[in-house]
């Protein structure tokens, strides 16, 4: 039997608002427990939610940028069930009416995945547990989420990854979020069911949670497809089921041993008012939609006539991609766009991740690198010096015309030294120079070598080559 | 010494005596003390009450007014009903469940209050988390009817109308999700106004049906009513389902007494004179009438069919709210919690919850619960929705014809203390006079109208059209201008 996989992915992105969706605690991470909390966000009795507006600007800024169908009134609802970190014993989201359906993340330009619908919601807490009691932290309860919920018709778990990282970047080039998968900020469900090859019936579904890297969405994914074909193979049935992933184990498991069916009672919010959205407020917003990812790469292939792969690449964040213009701006045309692309992508954008550099503030910033890459562009280095020092600037943080003038790498343009020096190497080498003579011409690389390995790099390679060219056809006389 | 005597000043004589320094603060607030020590806990009107956090209060509205500032409830003191937060003082809701709860946050009605001078004199009994119409299903014990003791005072607001109708406090707080300041107020002869909803700010009153509760003022005089509901309304960020309109004085006020009532046109409401009303209710109304009739009043009768559905549609949407809104209280950030050495998170929730509500509140939770369900969610709450939007509708066209309705406020007058505690669907029935005014978020105001052979109150109940409390506050100022035998007579308990 052939079985094929359908997945559908549920993604919760916090919106990178300063307060909570419905009080004005702040959201800084990592906040010592119950330290940003209030009446409100506690559900103290009599305590009343108020909708913070930016968080719906946000929410209608992804909405606009998926090509979604914006419902201009919506209705906040409540989910009701008891667990410690739940403070009301009810999550304010919606349900019924969400006030957004349809739309797309373009994942590249063959590929394109529908969404069913985004909502917004709140978050709950954390309950901690102890060896002899459990806590709970109130910090996250009430911090603004929308859930994007993509349509079952992802037939692979790289292809589940590619989705999420395309969205990922959409809404951090949307400045809605920072889509920190490792502070949470952007945690992902998928579910998981196989069908028969060529049938159209969705097969009992599994859904997985806890998954918190790219990484991770892939490998449980693809234990899960495993699983369930293993069982299906077998005549057995699927068991639908809630699993969670062991990264350590690379396994899924139930997250308990009995499924509980919940009824979550869902009822409108009477404390809420129907979400209106008025032509008004939609046109701005919409003007104020920044660049999206492929539109910007489109630009930068069409601007900095850089490949494809790099423009894709540059775009993947916002950040970069603004880096990348930014040290563009500053070499002042003396450098390709080309090289500045292959200098950040090649050499910044590693150090950045292994370091973990907020790209807004790096430790090498635009002007320090455009500094590099302009005495790259007007010969005062090679590019093999360039790199030797990119790699002292990445200990002190100091300029590359300091470091050149400290370390003396100022390349050697003066054809009278140049000469010198080749004259010197061939009367040091007399054996190599009979095998040149005699026809070996692949000897001529020794000679190039050896010219640099004695000045230190410092000789302008071109100009070393024309030189020796010249000096050994003298010899050859 | 202050000439104060039980009865003798109003809530606005309060302030524009202390205003022209002819009474202190100090000397309203000790009258009112002594009077509760001496009453209170025979009619068990009050759950909390302090008279060194009273003293204190004094000393901050006294050191205001010599400050020069203009306030309205200068040295008033205010009962407030205690479901509703104040700040550092206990609010039990009267439950076990929030035995010893201090809120770390005031109402927005307590700080209006306290910004207009008044003193917040104590906190009142009720029926738990406000579900009831008797004050009987208070964990605390029953309030009792200064008219006679034997009886209730109504609810759920009871201790508020209790210690009104008995001067414990010139003016208090209630709050009305389907009659509990209405009702109370009819059954202890005082004034009781239910606002427009989303007049009044919710912040800080702990729900009970959030598409049906409204804070509004008990009082003993139509002036008093109007002046704390001109404090306490007006637009409040913290509540979204707020209007953004000013306060009540600032939009009209209520003016000077006009008993020329030419050119009005008063409704009665044909279904609220079926059967089960009292004949004493039914000759007091009549009367009540005829005195507008009097007065120049055009007298139309309107029928609005759709009553009927008011009880179930009322018992469906406020219980299925109630059973989300007390959710909360499971025991693990605040109130009690019954635990165990070795108990399951389900254990907690199960044995705080069973221990910390009374009777009717499981009962009316479970209700909830079952009618949000799966399954049955469309068959209960959807179609009780429907029906709050026929009888809305209904009103809106009424008003298309009159001024103001008129109907009593409840069909009967008071019960016998634990007359109907055991008969939950004849206590329901009761309401509903009451019911249909929240569903269709409508002001009403219950007039105290007479006495029936018992020598219990009666009320009657002037019900408006959205915002409409001018309307109904200028009617009830005429009937009390008119109509001498109110006001003369006085409790004795």
């Amino acid at each position: 039997m052939q079985f094929e996989p359908i997945i559908g992915l549920e993604v919760h992105c916090q919106l990178a608002t300063r307060s909570k969706l419905f009080c004005s605690c702040a959201t800084t991470f990592g906040v010592a427990a119950n330290h940003q909390v209030c009446p409100v966000c506690l559900g103290m009795p009599g305590t009343l939610p108020v909708i913070n507006t930016l968080a719906v600007d946000y929410a209608v800024r992804l909405a606009l940028a998926v090509g979604a169908k914006l419902n201009t009134r919506s209705i906040f609802s409540r989910k009701q069930y008891f667990y410690p970190d739940l403070p009301k014993g009810y999550q304010i989201t919606q349900y019924d009416q969400p006030y957004c359906e349809g739309g797309e993340i373009t994942v590249d330009q063959n590929t394109r995945v529908r969404l069913t619908r985004i909502h917004l919601e709140e978050d709950a807490g954390k309950n901690l547990h102890g060896s002899d009691a459990s806590y709970c932290d109130y910090n996250r309860a009430g911090m603004p989420l929308v859930e994007i919920v993509s349509q079952p018709e992802i037939t692979s778990a790289v292809a589940a990854a590619d989705y999420l990282r395309s969205l990922r970047s959409l809404v951090r080039h949307l400045g809605i979020s920072d889509g920190n998968l490792e502070e949470g900020s952007f945690r992902c469900d998928a579910n998981v069911s196989l069908r028969l090859k060529g049938t159209t019936k969705l097969g009992t579904r599994c859904e997985i949670k806890n998954l918190n890297s790219f990484r991770n969405v892939e490998r449980a994914i693809n234990y899960e497809i495993q699983r369930q074909g293993d069982i299906l193979e077998q005549g057995g049935q699927i068991v639908q089921h809630t699993l969670l992933f062991d990264a350590d184990s690379g396994r899924t498991a139930p997250m308990r041993a009995k499924e509980e069916s919940h009824d979550y009672r869902y009822m409108p919010d009477p404390d809420l008012p129907p979400l209106c959205l008025s032509a008004d407020r939609i046109e701005k917003i919409s003007k104020e939609l920044p660049e999206l990812p492929q539109a910007m790469a489109a630009r930068f292939i069409e601007t900095y006539s850089i490949p494809d792969s790099s423009a894709t690449l540059l775009t993947s964040d916002r950040d970069l991609a603004a880096y990348f213009e930014s040290v563009n701006s500053m070499v002042d045309g003396k450098v390709a766009a080309k090289i500045v692309a292959n200098w950040v992508i090649g050499e910044f954008l590693p150090v950045a991740t292994e370091l973990k550099w907020d790209l807004t503030k790096p430790n090498i910033d635009a002007a320090h690198l455009a500094g590099l890459l302009k005495l790259l562009g007007d010969d005062v280095i090679s590019s093999k010096i360039a790199k030797t020092v990119f790699e002292e600037m990445l200990k002190n943080g100091e300029s590359a015309k300091d470091i050149v003038d400290r370390l003396g790498l100022t390349q050697v343009t003066d054809q009278s030294s140049i000469t010198a020096l080749i004259d010197q190497v061939i009367d040091a080498n007399p054996e190599q120079l009979r095998q040149f003579l005699s026809g070996k011409e692949k000897i001529f690389g020794f000679f190039v070598g050896q010219v640099m390995k004695l000045s230190h790099g410092k000789m302008n390679p071109a100009l070393v080559n024309s030189i020796l060219t010249e000096k050994l056809a003298q010899r050859r006389e | 010494m202050s000439d104060l005597r039980p009865f003798s000043l109003s809530a606005a004589e309060i302030s524009q005596r202390v205003h022209a320094g002819d009474i202190s603060i100090r000397e309203v607030a000790d009258f009112y003390v002594q009077r509760t020590e001496a009453y209170a806990s025979k009619l068990n009107t009050h759950l909390y009450w302090n008279a060194s956090n009273i003293a204190d209060q004094v000393k901050d509205q006294e050191s205001k007014l010599k400050s020069g500032l203009k306030l309205p409830l200068a040295g008033v003191p205010v009962l407030i009903k205690d479901n509703i937060c104040t700040r550092s003082v206990p609010t039990t809701c009267a439950s076990k469940m929030l035995e010893n709860f201090r809120p770390p946050f005031d109402a927005h009605v307590v700080e209006r209050l306290v910004a207009a001078g008044a003193l917040i004199f104590g906190k009142t009994n009720c029926d738990e988390f406000a579900m009831g119409s008797t004050s009987e299903n208070s964990a605390y014990g029953p309030v009792r009817n200064p008219w006679n003791v034997d009886y209730v005072p109504g609810g759920s607001s009871g201790g508020s109308a209790a210690a009104v109708a008995a001067d414990l406090a010139p003016v208090a707080l209630g709050s009305d999700t389907g009659g509990s300041i209405r009702q109370p107020a009819a059954f202890c002869g005082i004034y009781g106004l239910k606002p427009t909803y989303g007049t009044v700010s919710r912040y800080g009153l702990i729900a009970y049906g959030s598409s049906l509760d409204q804070i509004g003022p008990f009082a003993r005089t139509v002036a008093d009513t109007a002046l704390l509901f001109d404090v306490i309304s007006g637009h409040d960020q913290r509540d979204s389902t707020s209007r953004a309109i000013p306060p009540f004085q600032t939009r009209n006020g209520v003016g000077s007494p006009d008993t020329n009532l030419k050119g009005k046109r008063i409704g009665i409401v044909k279904e609220f004179f079926s059967a089960g009303l009292d004949e004493s209710t039914r000759q007091a109304l009549s009367k009540a009438v005829d005195l507008y009739k009097d007065l120049g009043a055009e007298i139309k009768e309107v029928s609005l069919p759709s009553l009927k559905y008011s009880i179930s549609a009322y018992y469906l949407i406020a219980t299925a709210e109630a059973s989300a809104n007390l959710a909360r209280f499971d025991g693990i950030r605040y109130g009690q919690r019954q635990e165990e050495a070795g108990a399951t998170l389900r254990d907690v929730y199960q044995k705080t919850r069973s221990h910390g509500f009374g009777t009717e509140v499981k009962q009316r939770i479970m209700l909830g619960t079952f009618a949000l369900s799966a399954g049955y969610y469309d068959a209960y709450y959807a179609k009780a929705t429907a029906a709050r939007h026929l009888i809305s509708n209904e009103f809106t066209r009424a008003f298309a014809n009159v001024d103001w309705l008129i109907s009593p406020t409840s069909p009967t007058t008071a019960f016998r203390l634990g007359e109907k505690i055991d008969d939950p669907l004849a206590m329901y029935l009761s309401d509903i006079c009451t019911l249909a005014v929240n569903l269709a978020g409508l002001p009403a105001l219950s007039v105290p109208c007479g006495w029936d052979e018992k020598g219990l109150p009666i009320g009657m109940q002037l019900i408006g059209p959205p915002l409409g409390e001018e309307a109904l506050l200028k009617g009830a100022l005429a009937y009390e201008q008119t109509a001498n035998h109110i006001g003369s007579r006085i409790p004795k308990f």
